[in-house]
């Protein structure tokens, strides 16, 4: 046996020796276990069933000041969606009080003379929403003028003749036809799982040495820096992998998010933020070194942006550009926008090599500042 | 009682100082709330005012150019596209260089000059379903005022129903204006949480919690020594947003301080009550972390900030009864945009009071319960 050969197999031993440590600390913690595996289980079932944007059931007031045939009929329209969950009023004054008693979320007024206009054309059907939840109000209203565009359309089709717009949109929505939010919630909360995993916990872990000093009893130990720093990566990997399995199998089984790409993208593309996650952790930690600091931090730069700057909710195309530069400096935009792609819409390489390579480039700049920051000397 | 109400000072007054001896400690308490309002109030909006758009044009005609203009002239829609063919289509959307692509057929003009029905096809990238629909919306907006400008200029009767569309509180449904005072309760609760359980949680693991309690201060003093810092934090959290969503959101403030303020109390100690609840059953500082995170995740994404809690299953409805930051976000928004007061928001502050109080009460009762 070479010289050479021998100081690799005794790093390579001293590197196991680390792992086991730190796989055995993981095991006996119980708190360690619950972010790995219960948190992301937790996680996607509670807002991959919670967390949607679809409306369904909204109380609302329906307004009949008109008798006629047409009314009631677009009224008993409203009263069988789904969306909506509607009761007639006579009066607009109590139907404006039960808004402000927000015993309704929105009002729909059918004018006392719209059977006649309707045939003149120009009849106005009112749709009053409260404003404050501006998200909500806009999607009500949405639903509301889809209900008024069926029953004309359905009025047309029955043979009569009415005025339509010159032009009319025919819409498509690719990749989520059916328009199911959670399709795109999920892939999003993948990343916000993926990220806790990786970032919080390393750097609780490594600030936790820091703060006992049993990093600095290492020191003392042949061990070198590089070893220390893989023997801190590989058990949390693991962990990861483990939360990250669990996270596409419910993706898949439970919520029927189609994976229309290749599994292969899915899994390297997360594995590869796995790794920037790891690497944001530890950076953390080792230039912070103390628990309560290095967890708000982690709050602050990973799990905040990864929540609210990656594209995940928001979109990014309207943010002011001072705001939109500031995105590209947090990895999980690039997470999100490979997961979407690859889940939703399929293989489609020149929207995946950029944002694979933004990823592997974070990952190559955050695992060597960790490096250059752990060295064997005392702080 | 006046000695117990010194003790209490004498509390505060060690947990402030041991808050603030820290200097990154400090600055991590007072200036990111700051940043991340600034931050939070431009990214935190489902209005659209940049919509990359393609065009297939098969028409070329005078009419069709017409309606191209009408979209480019929105102010929303960025034409950055011009196809040749339907395979380009794909490559536009697929590639993420149009969220939109419109499609207008060979006899687009022909068909409007015959009065009849013109389709245009609308295709936007789905992999975000809710910009797509903000999207939908937007186009359907401009077709409608194309259509009526065309029937008035070519004498055609008006459609048969017009929908017209009234917001209460926010006319053109901003939701900045809805957003930017939700951050009051989201940007804090993580903080005050987090400074509560924490501070438990660092004098268990460093022994001198067994001190506290051999000295004669009482359980409840105890509580309250640990619950009137963070409140004060939070208090002062609360102030900074407030004047960045004031000073520079210039969100309209209908409603009167004082309700906000009451709200943001009792929101604040029901916080502190949580944080006293989570440092009662963890041992350790990393524990609490991770326990504070796994209440902070569920409040924050169930609280009706991102998506409605009517839009959620019953169970998790149920749940968000529990949920402080579902209240302070309804407090907030119905302060600022309709200028509720303290009684039509009584469904609010009673169960942050009835949290407050309870919360706060059984972290008591934990406490004394490990002198027995």
């Amino acid at each position: 046996m070479t010289p050479e050969s021998d100081r690799r197999t005794a790093g390579a031993a001293r590197i196991w020796a680390l792992v086991k440590k730190e796989g055995r600390q993981i095991l006996r913690d119980p708190s360690s276990i619950a972010v790995g595996m219960i948190l992301p289980v937790l996680l996607i079932l509670l807002f991959g069933y919670g967390l949607s944007l679809d409306v369904k059931d909204v109380p609302v007031a329906i307004v009949l000041e008109d008798t006629s045939p047409d009314a009631t009929e677009l009224a008993s329209a409203f009263q069988l969606s789904p969306s909506f969950q509607a009761r007639l009023i006579t009066s607009m004054r109590q139907a404006e009080s039960l808004l402000l008693a927000r015993k309704v979320d929105a009002i729909i007024r059918i004018p006392a003379d719209f059977s006649r206009q309707t045939r003149i054309g120009g009849a106005a059907v009112q749709i009053l929403v409260p404003g404050t939840d501006a998200n909500r109000a806009r999607i009500i209203e949405g639903y509301a003028q889809g209900g008024v565009a069926q029953w004309t359309a359905r009025r047309l089709a029955a043979g009569e003749a009415m005025a339509v717009g010159p032009v009319t949109v025919e819409d498509r929505l690719w990749f989520n036809e059916a328009n199911e939010s959670r399709y795109f919630l999920v892939p999003g909360l993948i990343v916000l799982i993926m990220t806790l995993i990786g970032a919080l916990l390393t750097a609780l872990v490594v600030a936790r040495e820091w703060e006992r000093g049993t990093l600095e009893a290492l020191f003392v130990t042949p061990v070198r820096p590089d070893e220390i720093l893989l023997s801190k990566i590989i058990p949390y990997f693991g962990l990861g992998v483990v939360g990250l399995t669990l996270c596409l199998l419910s993706a898949r089984f439970l919520f029927d998010v189609p994976f229309r790409g290749s599994l292969w993208i899915v899994t390297g593309a997360s594995l590869l933020y796995l790794i920037v996650a790891l690497g944001l952790g530890l950076l953390i930690s080792s230039a912070v070194k103390a628990q309560f600091v290095a967890g708000l931090i982690t709050v602050l730069v990973a799990f905040l942006p990864a929540l609210m700057l990656s594209g995940f909710i928001f979109d990014l195309r309207s943010l002011p550009t001072a705001v939109r530069l500031l995105t590209y400096l947090f990895p999980a935009r690039y997470y999100v926008a490979l997961l979407q792609t690859a889940l939703m819409a399929g293989d489609i390489w020149p929207d995946i090599l950029p944002n694979a390579a933004m990823l592997a480039a974070c990952a190559i700049v955050l695992l060597g500042l960790t490096r250059a920051s752990t060295k064997k000397q005392l702080a | 009682m006046l000695s117990s109400l010194f003790r209490i000072l004498a509390l505060v007054r060690k947990e402030l100082q041991a808050m603030m001896k820290d200097p990154r400690g400090r600055a991590v308490l007072f200036i990111p709330p700051a940043l991340q309002c600034l931050v939070f109030g431009y990214v935190a909006t489902f209005d659209l005012n940049h919509v990359p758009y393609a065009v297939l044009d098969r028409d070329r005609s005078g009419a069709s150019s017409e309606l191209l203009a009408a979209f480019d002239g929105s102010g929303v829609f960025r034409r950055v596209e011009n196809l040749a063919g339907a395979a380009d289509v794909a490559r536009a959307i697929d590639e993420r260089r149009a969220l939109v692509v419109i499609e207008i057929d060979q006899d687009f003009e022909r068909k409007l000059m015959a009065a009849e029905p013109a389709d245009i096809q609308v295709i936007a990238d789905a992999r975000n379903s809710n910009t797509a629909g903000v999207a939908m919306n937007y186009v359907a907006e401009v077709v409608n005022a194309f259509n009526s400008q065309w029937r008035g200029s070519h004498g055609e009767p008006a459609p048969p129903i017009q929908v017209s569309t009234r917001a209460w509180y926010n006319a053109n449904l901003e939701t900045r204006w809805s957003i930017v005072p939700s951050l009051i309760g989201t940007l804090t609760i993580a903080e005050i949480l987090l400074l509560t359980a924490m501070s438990i949680a660092r004098e268990k693991e460093q022994g001198t919690f067994d001190q506290l309690l051999v000295t004669p201060f009482r359980p409840a003093e105890i509580m309250a020594g640990k619950a009137i810092p963070s409140l004060l934090v939070g208090l002062s959290q609360s102030t900074v947003i407030l004047l960045v969503a004031q000073l520079w959101f210039r969100i309209p403030f209908a409603g009167s301080f004082a309700t906000l303020y009451l709200g943001i109390t009792l929101f604040l100690l029901a916080a502190a009550g949580t944080g006293l609840l989570i440092s009662a059953v963890v041992t350790t500082m990393q524990q609490a972390l991770l326990a504070t995170f796994l209440t902070v995740m569920p409040f924050t994404l169930l609280s009706g900030l991102l998506t409605p809690v009517s839009s959620m299953p019953d169970a998790l409805q149920k749940f968000s009864l529990v949920n402080p930051l579902r209240y302070m976000i309804d407090i907030a928004q119905r302060v600022y945009l309709e200028g509720a007061g303290p009684d039509s928001l009584s469904a609010d502050l009673w169960p942050l009071a009835i949290t407050a109080g309870a919360t706060l009460s059984i972290g008591a009762l934990a406490f004394r319960n490990r002198i027995a």
